[in-house]
């Protein structure tokens, strides 16, 4: 690969436009959760550790707030979902670590960006290109004294030394493990690994926990000393309908990591066609409400005390698409409902569908000073529809209205599409070519209608 | 009746909803007015007004002494009434002295908590949009450089911004400014009131119009590409992003010029790439590398 021929007649917008487009397939943005740091007795700018910010949206709905970029999409790997796969004929750049600093601080300061999320493809070999990343977020930090949030990818096979040594600088890692299962990993990513990528998340989980307790230990001895510093989370991706992974496979794996390298977050990335497509990919994109209901099932597991085989079960290993899997779960176990809402404690009411964790707090605050009625909850703004076939409050028994499972699902169901002559756009092999702007919009709109802040 | 003309601002309301409670007026019986003292402008005939702090003195307070009795209330009700303070309608201020009353005259601190109370509910609704307010003037705010470090004698780079709030939050925003951007100096413009910040202190000046604002930047090409090459025309999802980037503040966003091309455009480009062929795979190049990590793999 002749870099050099590229970098000679690149300029830094065209570099940018190949390398950020090559990075809008992560789809972390968070920029939440950065130790408390500030500019105020720095010399440069930057601050982190209040809520994140999303300086922007771009029209796919997906929240911009940090530069999202590749160092190089030159990669040695061969990974099929991946347009920077080294069997693949984009076209390649290569930023100098100067100018992604430089881009760094011109964004900053005009208040594009609450900081740097800086990925790259893997060059001669882990190391070498763990270091290039490195140097990046070092120049930032100690040259221009930059207290912005930065989010490095880190590479596995990286050395534990270097792993550390970018844990310093960020507030965030994160290794993608992009599809659940080693089986599948094998044949569309050949050069990748689970063992080793647990490994390398242990690493940094006991780097984040060490850093903890070294900073609590020397607070409580009123040292001096200068604290260490190290990213305070990280998180990862999972590439969703690229392989025959099931849903339970992909909330297995995000049990896995949750509960022992104690990620913030896993992303779920609904697989969606790229250029230069390989041949072992699927033809077809999945729904895009798929990734949502993962979303779903994975808040179910971290905040509200669910477990993958409550969501999902070996005879239905995946998510049901057309119901949230709260409801879903619900209709599966009609037995123990309803929950009185004015006496079941607080684990039961996160239980009930349309209910959230706020609202449920809510209501066991409101209990305290009267009988909790439909009024309050309408007030409240809960999703009555949806719960009252669940619960009980001092003026409603669902026992009443008699809610069959059937006629519950029909209600939360999408209406049934009726059939129609085909007027469809012509399909070329399997592919369906969607012709128009407003069919793109129509159909996705659908899809994300109820996705979750948060999400991206 | 009373009608009562206050500054739109927490320290005045504060003043005189002691005076009010000093002489138990109820809260049905205040007419909150802002920013006019004239008597002659109300329409009412039995009004008394209030001077704050003058004509309250003379009067004997009947409920709690205004010196040495003060009503306590939670810290909670303080910084809701701060934070309310900034809302541009003005009709916090009657409910503030309503939740007042209910606190002391009422006894019942636990008011704050009742969610489906309706003035709690009207009160915590303000609350939520100054706050949304607040948070969106951080994440929309667009800075324009006016000078570079060795344009004047200061060594520092000089941005400048206008921004259009809601409410008014200017100030409630401007620590946040200057620890984040302490390092340069910058002035952000609003209609309601100017924040500068020269690199020692913070200042306000009064609100100006838009015309004073710097327009353009030669970073915005760069800016506009990055938006345009990180949006994937694969999931279009225009409704999701003008909920979090309501339209109202495309108009001083720079990258918004090029939303509606970048729309027009996704389905093109999507259909391209539908029609690129598959690449076939090819064989695994001759690389040291890649050999060592195949023996990592073998090795599992």
């Amino acid at each position: 690969m002749f870099l050099g021929t590229y970098n000679a007649i690149m300029n830094t917008i065209e570099k940018l436009e190949i390398l950020a487009d090559a990075a809008k397939y992560d789809a972390s943005c968070a920029s939440s959760g950065g130790a408390r740091k500030d500019s105020s007795k720095g010399k440069g700018v930057g601050s982190t550790g209040g809520a994140g910010i999303c300086h922007s949206y771009a029209p796919d709905g997906r929240c911009i707030s940090l530069l999202k970029v590749l160092l190089t999409n030159v990669c040695l790997y061969d990974c099929h979902y991946c347009i920077n796969r080294r069997s693949s004929n984009v076209r390649r750049a290569l930023f100098t670590p100067e100018e992604v600093v430089e881009l760094t601080l011109s964004f900053y300061k005009r208040n594009y960006i609450e900081g740097l999320f800086l990925s790259s493809g893997i060059v001669r070999s882990a190391d070498y290109t763990m270091e290039m990343v490195i140097r990046v977020a070092r120049l930032l930090r100690e040259e221009h004294d930059f207290r912005g949030y930065i989010h490095l990818k880190t590479i596995p096979e990286a050395s534990p030394e270097l792993i550390s040594e970018a844990g310093k600088y960020a507030d965030r890692l994160s290794i993608n493990v992009e599809l659940p299962l080693q089986k599948n990993l094998k044949v569309l990513a050949p050069e990748k690994n689970v063992t080793r990528t647990r490994e390398a998340m242990q690493t940094i989980n006991s780097r984040i926990t060490e850093t903890l307790v070294t900073r609590k230990e020397m607070r409580r001895s009123k040292s001096r000393a200068k604290k260490p510093t190290f990213a305070t989370g990280q998180s990862t991706q999972m590439i969703v309908g690229a392989d025959g992974s099931h849903d339970s496979d992909f909330l297995k794996r995000s049990e896995d990591l949750y509960g022992n390298f104690n990620l913030r977050r896993v992303y779920y990335s609904a697989f969606s066609p790229i250029p230069e497509p390989s041949v072992l990919l699927p033809l077809k994109s999945p729904p895009l409400v798929r990734e949502h209901r993962l979303y779903q099932a994975d808040w179910l597991l971290r905040f509200y005390d669910f477990q993958v085989d409550e969501l999902t079960t070996s005879e239905e290993p995946d998510l049901d698409l057309d119901i949230d899997p709260k409801l879903s779960w619900a209709l599966r176990n009609r037995h123990v409902f309803p929950f009185d809402v004015n006496s079941a404690p607080l684990e039961m009411l996160y239980r009930i569908p349309g209910l959230g964790v706020r609202n449920a707090q809510r209501i066991v605050r409101l209990r305290m000073y009267h009988k909790v009625g439909l009024e309050d909850l309408i007030k409240l703004r809960v999703n009555l529809k949806k719960t009252m076939p669940f619960m009980i409050c001092s003026d409603h028994h669902p026992a009443k209205l008699e809610f069959s499972n059937e006629d519950i699902r029909l209600r939360f169901s999408p209406p049934p599409k009726q059939m129609e002559l085909d007027f469809s756009a012509p399909v070329i092999g399997d592919k369906v070519i969607i012709e128009n702007a407003e069919t793109v919009t129509k159909l996705t709109m659908e899809a994300g209608k109820e996705a979750m802040h948060g999400e991206f | 009746m009373k009608t009562v003309s206050i500054e739109p601002n927490f320290k005045s309301w504060r003043e005189m909803s002691r005076l009010l409670l000093g002489d138990m007026v109820e809260p049905a019986n205040v007419i909150w007015r802002v920013g006019q003292l004239y008597p002659e402008e109300s329409g009412f005939d039995d009004e008394m007004f209030f001077e704050f702090g003058k004509q309250g003195e003379e009067e004997n307070a009947k409920g709690y002494q205004r010196t040495s009795q003060l009503p306590r209330v939670p810290k909670h009700f303080m910084s809701l009434a701060e934070t309310l303070s900034s809302h541009r309608s003005g009709k916090q201020w009657a409910m503030l002295y309503e939740i007042l009353w209910i606190i002391t005259y009422g006894n019942n601190k636990a008011i704050l908590y009742h969610h489906t109370h309706p003035t709690i509910r009207k009160v915590e609704n303000m609350r939520k949009q100054i706050g949304r307010d607040i948070h969106k003037m951080r994440a929309f705010v667009r800075f324009r450089k006016v000078s570079a470090p060795d344009d004047d004698n200061s060594g520092r780079e000089h941005f400048v911004s206008w921004f259009e709030p809601d409410h008014l939050i200017v100030r409630l925003n401007a620590n946040f400014y200057r620890k984040r951007f302490a390092g340069m100096n910058f002035s952000i413009l609003t209609p309601d009131e100017c924040m500068h910040w020269d690199g020692n202190q913070l200042s306000f000046t009064e609100g100006v119009a838009k015309t004073h604002a710097p327009e353009g930047d030669e970073l915005e090409t760069l800016w506009k590409s990055y938006y345009r090459s990180i949006f994937n025309p694969a999931r279009v999802k225009i409704k999701m992003m003008q909920t979090e980037m309501p339209k109202k503040y495309w108009k001083n966003l720079p990258e918004a010029d090029i939303i509606e091309e970048l729309i027009r455009d996704s389905s093109d480009r999507i259909s391209d790439m539908m029609e690129e062929t598959n690449r076939e795979l090819k064989p695994r190049p001759k690389n040291a590398y890649l050999d060592y990590l195949d023996e990592l793999n073998q090795g599992e």
